[in-house]
């Protein structure tokens, strides 16, 4: 009988760890949310506007050429920055928890939920380029929220579903952002910066904490 | 209780071949290493109970080269989906009878 019963556990536990990834960490999401909230008071106190009001595309609109490219360089850079940080970040806390759990890091689940996120990530990469060589930059900060909110929906799949709820919020965010142009630097510090945050600390408290919780054990 | 245990599959009797089903359940297809890893089975072990699975025709497996490596996958059959949904069944049943 309890032979039975932890035969269906294992059988639970393998379906999920084959077909999943079950490594990411809550602390990942708290580091890119740091560096995003980072990356966001410079942008802030580098273009220096009224805090409701960042990046208005009136104010944008206003700027002379070199000024624009100036703006827009320094914008490029620092989102480069931020990105490049919260991933490393993230993937070394997501490292360290995979080794803590003597799992693989790179396996079919991990490969699959790469994939997965890169072919939405890499399309809102081109959409966005072409928007800042249009220089519609006040459109630039919200298309990256709906697609990196698309491409966790799409990687939800592949990893633990509490990601499906954080790409709902991203994707609404940039939803909203995008009709409420003047907000557009708010939005995102609060899409990238502070929805990460909470998000992280959620799964920190619900898988990392307690290991009776995590879902394969 | 000899009804219920009727519908017990001898061919999952083992639990690693009940293992392998469950993973290919859920994978569209596995490699021979993928499932290797996973198990945590060695070469040998793993490589027999495949043979019974794929001889009692509940694994399809398909042999390819990448490069000169042999690449070998398994994908889960019609019959072997259904036949691993019944044990399970059965096994569920067994147990709530306890």
């Amino acid at each position: 009988m309890n032979e039975h019963l932890q035969t269906l556990t294992e059988i639970r536990s393998l379906m999920e760890r084959s077909s999943k990834f079950l490594s990411l960490s809550g602390l990942s999401g708290v580091s890119a949310g740091i560096v995003a909230l980072i990356g966001a008071a410079v942008v802030y106190m580098r273009v220096r506007t009224d805090w409701l009001s960042v990046l208005p595309y009136e104010k944008l609109a206003n700027y002379g050429l070199a000024q624009y490219e100036q703006v827009h360089l320094f914008l490029v850079q620092t989102a480069m920055l931020v990105l490049l940080a919260a991933l490393g970040l993230g993937i070394l806390f997501t490292v360290r928890k995979a080794r803590k759990q003597g799992q693989p890091v790179w396996n079919m689940a991990s490969r699959r939920l790469i994939w997965a996120m890169a072919v939405p990530l890499l399309a809102g990469g081109g959409v966005c380029l072409a928007l800042l060589q249009y220089r519609l930059l006040f459109l630039t900060l919200p298309v990256t929220l709906i697609f990196y909110g698309l491409a966790l929906l799409n990687g939800s799949k592949y990893t633990v579903r509490d990601v499906e709820y954080l790409a709902y919020c991203e994707i609404a965010l940039g939803l909203l952002a995008l009709f409420i142009t003047g907000w557009s630097l708010l939005f995102w510090t609060v899409g990238f910066g502070v929805l990460h945050i909470l998000y992280g600390m959620a799964m920190y408290w619900k898988y990392d904490r307690n290991p009776t919780h995590q879902p394969a054990a | 209780m000899k009804e219920l245990l009727a519908h017990f599959n001898k061919a999952f009797e083992s639990k690693a071949r009940l293992s392998i089903m469950s993973v290919l359940m859920v994978n569209e297809s596995m490699s021979f290493n993928g499932l290797k890893e996973l198990l945590a089975l060695t070469d040998g072990n793993l490589a027999t109970h495949l043979r019974a699975l794929e001889e009692a025709g509940y694994v399809l497996v398909q042999k390819q080269f990448v490069g000169r490596k042999p690449n070998t996958t398994y994908q889960a059959s019609e019959a072997g989906r259904q036949a691993f949904t019944e044990h399970l069944n059965a096994l569920e049943a067994f147990i709530r009878t306890i």
